[in-house]
């Protein structure tokens, strides 16, 4: 029994005229997304798929977007609240613009201020059903850091969500080093997807890596992964147990 | 038409486990910097301590989001205090401060586990341990966490502290050197990470003293 819904102030909340108004689960829902920082700065992968529960409805999601001049969002879970927090960012990036004073909201401020909406979103139990990945580049300082819709937040010099926390960060902590170059990162980015691709069910084989340098934002086409089904034991596989599949 | 129910919870807990102990002069507060979910590690390198006032630091375990949230509240308060009062908060003033802004959130907790550890008005170490809704004690020493339970005895046996009942009340401060109690925590971490496994990657140490602050570090099992 949850203790905290038998109050006065949750029984208003938890009623179904205010049910109508909170999120209660995720509708159309993006899977992992992945970032690494290299040596010149940060690179986030994620695909474009938008499933509607088992069916994989949508194949064009771009889940990866700038956010002013030096970070990129990457966001997985529902596609919609994603859609608000980029209107709630292109908000904060506006009036921060207009200062016109030089200054600009740098990944590290960008992230804290994710953190407090994500935070105070499910302090109001009407939560934004994501989890973020947030890089960037200021003054030659890369940051990457990735917040729930709990508000667990953290940064590190790598982070994955969802599916992305037990495939690709193990293999992650094995290979990433300090100065990847560029091609490094994006093969290693790709190993990560590739497995994400051959475990995760709601992984499609349509993807995107954005790229964030001192010099600015670049997100790439969306392209395929190759995959290798050449094992023997996918050629096979009912061998050692005839009838079964 | 049965009620909807939440299939998801505001709560979740990211490990870790604090301890501190008071020393005559100087006080010793340590944390892993651990911080995971579920079976998964999010980070190896995250930190759970955090220095309310000149001579008070605070450890806390438990949901992270929630934990941040506390902190950023009483670094808020212990401003406010700053430019009212012109001077910083005591050690047992910012006790009783985070005792009350716990309780405030008695009906929808802060899932923060927290000891509290500085020097007090006289330059004694103090510590003080807490649950999650607020209700806290002064003691010689203290654990919380996911390692607490497997920390808790094993300092009893070493500190011998006398009893909280008798009368007079007994000092519970260790008579310890502050080099003797840092390698006793360092101890307790070492055996903690061996069983739990929320418990390791690195170990912080927080050391405050009359000549201020000092940080050391030591590194844990990994797995």
């Amino acid at each position: 029994m949850n203790l905290a819904d038998s109050t006065p102030a949750m029984n208003s909340l938890l009623g179904s005229e205010a049910d109508s108004q909170r999120t209660l689960y995720p509708y159309v829902t993006g899977t992992s997304v992945v970032g690494i920082k290299y040596k010149d700065g940060i690179l986030l992968a994620a695909d474009m798929g938008g499933s509607y529960g088992s069916t994989l409805r949508y194949k064009t999601v771009e889940r990866l977007k700038p956010v002013g001049k030096h970070s990129i969002i990457g966001a997985s879970g529902e596609i919609s609240d994603f859609q608000e927090i980029m209107r709630y960012l292109d908000e904060l990036i506006l009036y921060d613009n207009m200062w016109d004073d030089g200054n600009s909201l740098g990944p590290k401020e960008v992230h804290n201020y994710l953190t407090r909406v994500m935070y105070n979103r499910r302090n109001k139990f009407n939560p934004l059903w994501n989890s973020l990945v947030l890089g960037g580049v200021k003054n030659g300082q890369k940051y990457l850091g990735t917040v729930n819709m709990i508000g667990v937040h953290y940064e590190d010099n790598h982070v994955a969500t969802g599916f992305g926390n037990h495939l690709a960060r193990p293999i992650l902590r094995d290979e990433w080093h300090e100065n990847l170059t560029f091609e490094e990162g994006v093969k290693l980015l790709e190993k990560c997807m590739r497995v994400l691709l051959y475990r995760d069910r709601s992984a499609v084989n349509k993807l995107q890596i954005a790229k964030i340098t001192e010099a600015g934002v670049t997100i790439s086409q969306p392209y395929s992964l190759k995959t290798f089904w050449d094992f023997s034991a996918f050629k096979n596989p009912t061998v050692g147990a005839e009838g079964s599949w | 038409m049965t009620k909807q129910q939440a299939n998801w919870s505001p709560y979740d807990n990211n490990g870790g486990t604090c301890v501190a102990i008071a020393g005559a002069d100087y006080c010793v507060i340590a944390a892993d910097t651990r911080m995971s979910t579920g079976y998964s590690i999010l980070t190896r390198d995250y930190s759970k301590i955090s220095q309310l006032a000149d001579k008070s630091v605070m450890a806390s375990s438990g949901f992270q989001a929630d934990v941040r949230a506390l902190q950023k509240v009483l670094a808020a308060r212990h401003l406010i205090y700053q430019h009212q009062h012109n001077k910083q908060m005591s050690c047992p003033a910012m006790a009783q401060l985070l005792s009350n802004t716990l309780y405030y959130k008695r009906f929808f907790p802060y899932y923060a586990f927290n000891v509290l550890g500085g020097l007090d008005n006289e330059g004694k170490g103090c510590v003080f341990t807490y649950d999650a809704v607020g209700s806290y004690e002064r003691v010689g020493y203290s654990s919380q966490g996911s390692g607490a339970t497997l920390i808790t005895p094993f300092l009893d046996n070493q500190l011998k502290s006398p009893s909280p009942l008798l009368l007079p009340a007994k000092d519970a401060v260790t008579p310890l050197s502050e080099s003797e109690a840092i390698d006793l925590v360092k101890t307790c971490f070492a055996s903690a990470t061996e069983r739990d496994i929320y418990t390791g990657d690195k170990l912080e140490i927080v050391i405050l003293n009359a000549s201020g602050l000092r940080r050391e570090y030591m590194e844990l099992r990994k797995d």
